[in-house]
């Protein structure tokens, strides 16, 4: 993973200084609560229900095991021993008070880490494929070029106040795991018809409250110019953005207004007049793609004849085996997921103890490298196939093994009524009775790939609108109700998810979802997978059984 | 008044002439709505000229005149703005504009560093007593990431 240079640790350094200033400029009364909060939301401080909340960067999910120690010190000294994952590779705290912030932000600075621009309308933190750099369906791994662009947005002296949120992300692979189409922009590596890489822009995607799908601004762009590419883009938008309302101030809208037509020539105008002597120079890719090399993988993992042997001893181990883990690129090796859905936590938090455990098992088994996922769960990404009983043993003891990944109770869910001070509707409860209703991992396997995406309120934190089965808080006279969809997805093939019907009352939500999931257990066809279903029959017999009481 | 240039708490010369007032003697700055109404009465006066623009204007609508004008005065009208921002960096990186350029109105001294950094070379501050916290937030950072202006 990227190591900081001596610059990257003076600029988080003196990050910490100056929000110290404003922190203390701020409690002293010399700034304005309206002027602190756009200062204190670029370095990740949200006001929640009960606390300050801080958001500190993942960059593109990558964590080192010293970063992970890190982070349970913090959740045992200044928070409540836990942490929260997010659904873009970040990490929240729910418990910090606003005066000790400095000094958190300054123990995260000495492991290399930081909060800068993880809120605000500024440019976010940029995600990527969390299988980057392993696995098998990818031309070129964009962790580099990540690296790159989170250098680049980072303090940018003519974005920090945009009309609204920025986020970017980059996929290398065939396969979309890093929800490209759902960004401000969107960067595919691509090959062109002369056989080389470069990036496919895509702009105005984004979930939310108006879900949109992104569209292609440039089939094609030159690696050196992706810096320049992306300037025009941002200047344009910092420019004619709309500022006059905050619900109609994404890129989304702007695209939408202009037209793909009239939005793409702005960017190319202003592109051609600041493209010559900004490109990135090949030694500085070259220079970048060394901080990703591969570890040093043993040349005889592959011959081991333990894995095979353990799965046919040990059932347990061969779900785990089948549901938890990812081919890898190199022979002898797999991608281990670590399930943050264990069916009584909350998904994606994880307890200080956990935390420790998870470091030492990450210098142990995959080079010190732990990363998390859109999915809020976290990856080893380069285990020894001989080593995957040892750590699943290990794993279930800190009941990280749930082997569910990819299934109906890998669901993703934002913080909600418990915490969040947007939220119209409690989120965790309700994961929480779907958990419970669904207890049979043999039927939970049967279903197969369904992915429900849970968010207390429009603002979508956890992108119900691409869940297969979304689930939306909403209020009604005070009540928590819950907006059902069906069909989402943020993958290849992107989609927004179908409304179903009226709102249901919380009491109700679990049973929708379970009618939902026996409708597509009794007229699947073999082998259809639950949204090729939904495609094929559209939401009516969904919607038939649903509300069939009504 | 005293404001900042270069880096250096000096006496502010410059006067801002509202739209509907009479033109003064000396250096004046008026919006760029009046400079388009009356060039050539203020080109034919004594004393160097100005011109105040707000987010919504353009660059490029008068960058023509950029020669004539010793001061660009960047309005703020409220701090979140970003606007003024790619405006600065216009004047500077597109049109090349070598005069003053000035921060006015609602901005925050926490957001001096970008400005100095887009090209912003002056800062007349909302409140006098932001003079010393505005000129130390100047030097908030020693290293970057990317090429700007400065
Ligand atoms: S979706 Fe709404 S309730 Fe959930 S975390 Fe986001 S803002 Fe809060």
């Amino acid at each position: 993973m990227y190591q900081y240079n001596q610059n990257d640790q003076t600029l988080i350094e003196q990050r910490v200084a100056q929000f110290r200033r404003q922190t203390e400029r701020f409690l002293k009364g010399d700034i304005s609560a309206d002027q602190f909060r756009a200062l204190r939301l670029r370095n990740g401080v949200y006001i929640q229900t009960h606390a300050p909340m801080l958001r500190i960067a993942g960059p593109y999910g990558i964590l080192s095991s010293r970063q992970l120690r890190k982070l349970a010190h913090i959740a045992r000294k200044y928070d409540k021993g836990y942490c929260h994952f997010t659904t873009r590779q970040n990490i929240q705290f729910n418990w910090p008070k606003l005066e000790k912030i400095p000094d958190i932000l300054e123990e995260l600075a000495s492991v290399q880490m930081h909060a800068i621009q993880t809120s605000g309308n500024c440019m976010r933190n940029t995600t990527s494929d969390h299988l980057a750099g392993v696995c098998i369906d990818e031309l070129e791994d964009p962790r580099p070029y990540c690296e790159i662009i989170r250098q680049w947005t980072t303090l940018h002296p003519e974005f920090d106040y945009l009309p609204r949120k920025f986020k970017i992300a980059v996929s290398g692979a065939l396969h979309d795991r890093a929800a490209t189409q759902f960004h401000d922009i969107g960067l595919h590596l691509v090959k062109n018809d002369a056989g080389q890489i470069g990036f496919k822009v895509l702009a105005g995607g984004g979930l939310g409250r108006t879900p949109v799908i992104g569209q292609v601004i440039r089939p094609y762009l030159e690696k050196k110019h992706l810096l320049s590419y992306l300037e025009a883009v941002l200047r344009i938008y910092n420019l004619y953005g709309r500022r006059d309302n905050m619900y109609k101030a994404r890129i989304k809208i702007l695209l939408k207004e202009s037209g793909l037509e009239k939005f793409t020539q702005s960017v190319e105008k202003e592109w051609l007049l600041i493209k010559d002597g900004r490109e990135l120079s090949d030694e500085r890719i070259a220079a970048m793609q060394t901080q990703f090399a591969r570890p040093p993988y043993e040349s005889d993992a592959g011959q081991d004849n333990s894995f095979a042997l353990r799965q046919q001893e040990n059932k347990a181990f061969a779900t785990w085996v089948k549901h938890n883990t990812a081919d890898h690129r190199v022979s002898g090796y797999r991608a281990a997921f670590l399930s943050l859905k264990a069916p009584d936590s909350p998904p994606g938090d994880m307890t200080d103890t956990q935390l420790d455990a998870v470091a030492d098992l990450a210098d142990q088994y995959s080079f010190g490298e732990i990363r998390s996922t859109h999915r809020q769960n976290l990856i080893f990404a380069d285990v020894k196939q001989a080593d995957l009983f040892p750590l699943w043993r290990q794993l279930d003891a800190l009941k990280l093994a749930t082997p569910n990944i990819g299934t109906v109770t890998d669901m993703i869910c934002c913080p909600g009524l418990d915490f969040c001070s947007l939220a119209n509707a409690g989120s965790i409860g309700v994961a929480k009775e779907i958990n419970e209703a669904l207890d049979d991992m043999d039927y939970i396997h049967d279903i197969g790939d369904v992915k429900i995406n849970m968010s207390g309120c429009m603002n979508g934190c956890a992108h119900q609108s691409v869940g297969h089965i979304g689930i939306l808080g909403v209020d009604k006279k005070g009540a928590e109700w819950y907006q059902l969809t069906l069909g989402g997805s943020s993958e290849n093939e992107a989609a927004i998810g179908e409304r179903l019907g009226p709102a249901v009352a919380k009491d109700q939500v679990t049973k929708a979802v379970t009618t939902i999931l026996d409708v597509y257990v009794q007229q699947r066809l073999e082998d259809e997978s639950f949204l090729d279903m939904v495609k094929r029959v559209g939401i009516t017999p969904f919607k038939e059984q649903v509300y069939a009481d009504n | 008044m005293q404001i900042i240039k270069d880096k250096q708490i000096i006496d502010d010369s410059w006067n801002y002439i509202i739209d509907d007032a009479d033109l003064e003697p000396g250096d004046i700055s008026v919006s760029l709505a009046r400079w388009k109404k009356d060039k050539q009465q203020l080109l034919e006066r004594e004393g160097k000229l100005g011109v105040r623009m707000g987010p919504a204007d353009s660059v490029e609508d008068f960058a023509a005149d950029l020669k004539d004008l010793q001061l660009i005065e960047l309005d703020f009208p409220a701090f979140a703005d970003g606007r003024i921002f790619s405006h600065a960096w216009l004047l500077r990186g597109r049109y090349n504009y070598q005069g003053e350029i000035r921060a006015t109105g609602h901005y925050l001294p926490d957001q001096v560093f970008y400005l100095s950094r887009v090209g912003v070379n002056a800062f007349s501050p909302e409140k006098t007593e932001d003079l010393p916290v505005t000129l130390a937030n100047l030097d908030d950072f020693s290293v970057k990431y990317q090429t700007s202006i400065n």
